[in-house]
């Protein structure tokens, strides 16, 4: 049971960030949530490769016989954790450049483009 | 060393490294970024038609990277197809030359027309990388790799489509929406990643194939990745951000983004042919993808008839067009259990699908180049405003004349060709999805109407006294267009039987595509 924490901790991520992506009005706080569900996700792929009382997975360093973490979902992990500093970075800029045409960062008062 | 062998990465990496020589060289010479682009994208294209022939004579090819053939084993002994691979079948590469031709014309195009831009180096930068993530999207064999390229893909074009959101906000705006949108898509990509790599220790498409069990987890899967993926290929009922992003984006990139929603499309394909196949219950899935299309057809076509900005009138039109697609490959899937039903009206609808594919980003993409002719000579997009243009652009006239026969699906230009198609193959399916089809085509035809009654025709305005014909590099981008058009309009039994039907037994037959790679193991 306790080890499936991580993954009742995943769907609250996923959860917590869908919820504000719908619910939120603000631009930031819409960064936030698209964050959210990205760790969410991040944790998702870390808890499938994790193994109990394993050891980090750099073959010259292990004494043998001891069982490794597999090290895939952390390369997976890492990529992933990249392209997501890009992301939130290129939404906060574009959010930066919302402020400065129109003011604000309520969602409904960005709309310019209706129909 | 052969070259010959190295193909399949040398297409997607003479436009990465291309991408990050256009701002240095940028530097010396302000001129030289839109020819070095338009050179890099010329070499991509002329090795996809190479590629094309190699494989519609020989047959898929495997490129392995780090090396020679996938059947090399790890050190240990440990068969896993553990390395990313490139994956090329017909259709990929059918894919692959959509998306060479699109941004090869693209990037001529450009040429002139952002010639009043700031920052030209970046955008070519970006252009390049789109089609980079594009490329990627369309060759890989790699579940992850097909993340990354999408990711690659929407950031590039999220900067692009608020690439004059300093002056502007509106393309701010539709940027914000599109890269929300292509964040979230492409997460959920990911968690269904996850779910596989859980379950099959597998991240090589191939070799998933051949084991999915279609257990719970793999349904959780397909239901994450159908919506998602219909998502970026602007589908109804999530197409809010098509319109806005194709009608603020610069009118070359909106015909790049056609192509970009199409690599989803493909995508889509992808998961549910050649990941799936018949373990799916093909039936009920294949009624999604119905209904998907027949939503974005009406839906999208209605909206459009109401609209007043030229480019988001088409952009409209972009989603109903999506819909035929959808109609066609969702009516072959939902019989790819049924031999007999397959063998008498599948393939055709499949192959009226994937035809209109091709179809769809040639002739949508000459009509936004019209449309940003249009803008580029009278500085606006609403049509109130246009009036009598017929006199002072004569060939953009009627290169927009050919697009719009094209899209309404009139004799004899492309769209008839891949609509006949479908409306034949989809009557013998459900005769009303047939005439929705039609319906939606006269809709489309009398939107289009319009547009030119509008917009060309007219007395001479004084307020366009000033217009000229289009610069040359815009008028050679819209001609190619032009005779593509015309050529597969008026053989389109050629394009059918040499490009299009292998492109769909690829998809139908599964252990084709899982066979080349799984065959050397």
């Amino acid at each position: 049971m306790i080890g499936n924490l991580p993954y009742v901790a995943v769907v609250m991520f996923v959860g917590l960030g869908i919820y504000t992506l719908m619910f939120k009005r603000n631009l930031i706080k819409i960064a936030i949530g698209i964050c959210l569900i990205e760790n969410g996700v991040n944790l998702f792929l870390i808890t499938l490769g994790y193994r109990k009382g394993a050891i980090a997975p750099i073959y010259t360093q292990a004494p043998s016989g001891q069982a490794m973490v597999l090290p895939t979902p952390q390369a997976l992990t890492l990529t992933s954790i990249v392209i997501g500093i890009a992301t939130t970075a290129l939404i906060l800029s574009v959010a930066m450049m919302i402020y400065k045409h129109y003011g604000t960062l309520d969602t409904e008062k960005v709309r310019r483009l209706r129909g | 060393m052969n070259l010959a062998n190295h193909i399949p990465i040398l297409i997607i990496a003479i436009p990465l490294l291309a991408a990050f020589l256009v701002p240095l060289i940028t530097r010396i010479n302000k001129k030289s970024s839109g020819i070095l682009t338009t050179l890099a994208l010329s070499v991509s294209l002329l090795l996809t038609i190479l590629l094309a022939v190699k494989i519609l004579t020989v047959g898929p090819q495997v490129y392995v990277f780090g090396a020679t053939s996938p059947s090399l084993v790890l050190p240990s002994g440990l068969k896993f197809p553990i390395r990313i691979m490139l994956e090329i079948d017909a259709m990929s590469i059918f894919m692959g030359l959509i998306t060479a031709i699109v941004s090869f014309l693209g990037a001529v195009y450009s040429l002139s027309f952002t010639e009043k831009y700031d920052g030209v180096d970046k955008y070519y930068s970006l252009l390049l990388l789109l089609t980079v993530g594009m490329f990627g999207m369309e060759l890989t064999g790699d579940i992850f790799n097909f993340f990354v390229f999408l990711e690659i893909a929407s950031i590039a074009s999220v900067a692009l489509i608020s690439f004059r959101g300093i002056d502007f906000g509106e393309p701010a705006e539709a940027g914000f929406k599109y890269m929300i949108v292509s964040s979230i898509s492409a997460l959920m990509v990911l968690f269904a990643i996850g779910i596989f790599y859980g379950q099959y220790d597998l991240l090589n498409f191939a070799a998933l194939a051949s084991v999915i069990k279609y257990s719970q987890l793999d349904k959780i899967a397909l239901g994450l990745l159908i919506p998602v993926l219909a998502m970026k290929a602007g589908t109804v009922p999530m197409h809010m951000w098509t319109p806005d992003a194709y009608s603020e984006a610069p009118a070359p990139i909106t015909m790049i983004l056609v192509a970009a929603s199409q690599a989803s499309l493909y995508a889509l394909f992808r998961v549910v042919f050649s990941l799936y196949n018949i373990s799916l219950n093909a039936l009920t899935v294949g009624w999604i993808i119905i209904i998907f299309g027949l939503l974005s057809m009406f839906i999208g076509v209605t909206m459009a008839i109401i609209q007043k900005d030229i480019k988001r009138l088409m952009a409209y039109h972009a989603i109903s067009q999506t819909g035929y697609m959808l109609l066609g490959v969702g009516v072959g899937l939902a019989v790819l259990a049924n031999p007999e039903a397959l063998k008498n009206y599948g393939i055709t609808a499949m192959e009226g699908g994937i035809f209109h594919i091709m179809n769809h980003a040639m002739y949508k993409g000459l009509l936004f180049l019209t449309a940003g002719a249009l803008f580029f000579r009278t500085g606006t997009r609403d049509l109130n405003k246009m009036g009598g243009l017929a006199h002072y652009m004569k060939y953009t006239t009627i290169f927009f004349i050919i697009g719009a026969a094209a899209i309404a699906g009139l004799p004899p230009f492309n769209g008839f060709a891949s609509k006949l198609l479908i409306y034949e193959s989809v009557y013998k399916f459900n005769p009303l999805l047939s005439i929705i089809a039609m319906v939606v085509s006269i809709l489309t035809l009398a939107s289009f109407v319009k547009v030119f009654h509008s917009a060309f025709l007219g007395p001479k305005l004084p307020q366009f006294k000033e217009v000229k014909e289009t610069p040359r590099s815009m008028i050679f981008a819209m001609a190619v267009l032009s005779c593509i058009i015309i050529l597969f309009g008026l053989f389109p039994d050629l394009i059918v039987k040499n490009l299009v039907h292998p492109a769909v037994m690829s998809l139908i037959e599964q252990l084709q595509y899982t066979g080349t790679v799984m065959g050397g193991m």
